[in-house]
């Protein structure tokens, strides 16, 4: 299973107003370490379905939710709570280390 | 129990698979689970490994790389390395996933990684104007400008591909004197978007929820300026990845893996290392995949003069090893 995707429509309804925290990957095509953490997403995802939504939103095809969130850098995490972004991880990072930043939200 | 296990993914690691493998060795492979096929994923177009006069994408090499590993045998595994054992006969590596994997000889590849300025400010900015990948954060400095601290190869790279992007780019220099090469050079300096600021370090950066400016200090008089940017690209070289080996195999003044002259054979019977991570000079995707051969010829070598004790050697081995141009191979074990 992987992660669903949002765009700068759905991103109000999905993300702002979720009741679970969600973490939202801004990715791109062109970005080598988007395509390598991925898949730890993905997993991540899958093990923790009942805790944290997972969700990605291409930067490209979706600016104006890229550009509100001032995204400069990516891949880049953020997770939402309550419509406010509570955490931000930037760039791939192993599955173990991705997991240690998630922690609360996970736990 | 392996014959060899290859840590690392980048030029380096993947010619050792492939040769090791040619050799009927079986390799395993460990890619690392984000930074799989090393540097060259971060770059764009490479315009001087041989066999490719148009050019190629650094990652398409890198897959190609791997896809001739894996013909002939080379299992990959996407995750890190937590720990490794290299002293005695049986090397143990312990990955991420809690994995262990046994095997008679190790070739360590692991590249370099980033070097970071050490400002305070760089932390704080890092993912907010700071960036350690013009091809991964270009496209968010549209119409923009921003400063490109270095003077290497990979400094001009940067600073070329950003103009894509960016109305301005700075290249920030601490002396006078580029590092980069000719080419790299005269393609930068005849880029009008390109400014360079020479004999000059970055102080501080500086901004509020985003970078706007880095303070730049000038090396000679020590003069401070202020430089108006929303991104700041950090190409400032790369240190040997040698974390996961302190204490067990020596190391260079220069922070290298020291290995016995033009072989890859380290303090250790039966470690080898290759690539970056034993090069403080050249680093190129050339000399990296060299090194691999290296390494994966000397893991033969190795292997071939270990005594066994399940078989009596056949003749022609023996022949093979009397016959062997390399001597210093069997001295090793």
């Amino acid at each position: 299973m992987s992660a669903r995707s949002v765009t700068d429509a759905t991103f109000e309804a999905e993300v702002l107003n979720s009741d679970k925290p969600v973490m939202v990957d801004f990715w791109a095509e062109w970005c080598g370490p988007c395509r390598a953490v991925s898949p730890i997403l993905d997993q991540i995802a899958e093990e923790h379905a009942d805790k944290l939504d997972i969700v990605k939103i291409n930067v490209d095809d979706n600016p104006e939710t890229a550009m509100k969130y001032q995204i400069t850098s990516i891949p880049a995490m953020k997770v939402y709570r309550g419509g406010e972004v509570v955490k931000t991880v930037i760039g791939a990072k192993p599955k173990p280390a991705l997991e240690a930043d998630l922690a609360e939200f996970l736990a | 129990m392996r014959q060899v296990i290859i840590i690392g993914s980048g030029p380096a690691g993947y010619t050792a698979a492939i040769y090791a493998a040619r050799a009927n060795l079986a390799p395993l492979l460990i890619a690392s689970s984000v930074e799989f096929g090393g540097e060259l994923m971060k770059t764009t177009e490479v315009e001087n490994f041989p066999g490719f006069p148009e050019g190629i994408q650094g990652p398409d090499l890198m897959m190609r790389m791997q896809s001739q590993a894996e013909r002939f045998g080379t299992e990959v595994v996407y995750d890190d390395v937590a720990s490794l054992d290299l002293t005695g006969p049986v090397k143990k590596v312990v990955l991420g996933s809690g994995a262990e994997h046994e095997a008679l000889t190790v070739i360590f590849s692991t590249g370099s990684a980033y070097r970071r300025l050490g400002l305070e400010s760089e932390d704080r900015y890092s993912g907010y104007g700071v960036s350690w990948c013009a091809t991964c954060d270009g496209a968010f400095y549209r119409q923009k400008t921003v400063a490109v601290v270095g003077g290497g190869d990979s400094a001009m790279e940067e600073a070329t591909f950003l103009t894509r992007f960016a109305d301005k780019v700075y290249v920030v220099h601490r002396s006078s004197m580029l590092r980069a090469s000719k080419t790299m050079q005269d393609r930068a300096m005849a880029n009008e978007k390109i400014e360079f600021v020479f004999n000059s370090e970055v102080a501080r950066i500086t901004g509020g929820d985003l970078v706007t400016g880095v303070v730049l200090r000038d090396t000679v008089t020590g003069t401070e300026t202020e430089l108006d940017v929303s991104g700041v690209f950090v190409a400032i070289g790369a240190d040997p990845r040698t974390h996961l080996v302190h204490g067990q195999l020596d190391l260079t003044d220069e922070g290298t893996i020291r290995v016995d002259g033009r072989s890859s054979r380290t303090n250790l019977p039966g470690v080898f290392a290759a690539g970056d991570v034993v090069d403080p000079i050249y680093r190129q995707a050339v000399t990296a995949a060299s090194s691999g051969t290296v390494a994966a010829l000397d893991v033969e070598h190795y292997l071939e003069a270990l005594p066994r004790d399940d078989v009596a050697p056949a003749p022609e081995e023996t022949e093979a090893a009397a016959a062997d141009p390399i001597p210093a191979a069997a001295a090793s074990a």
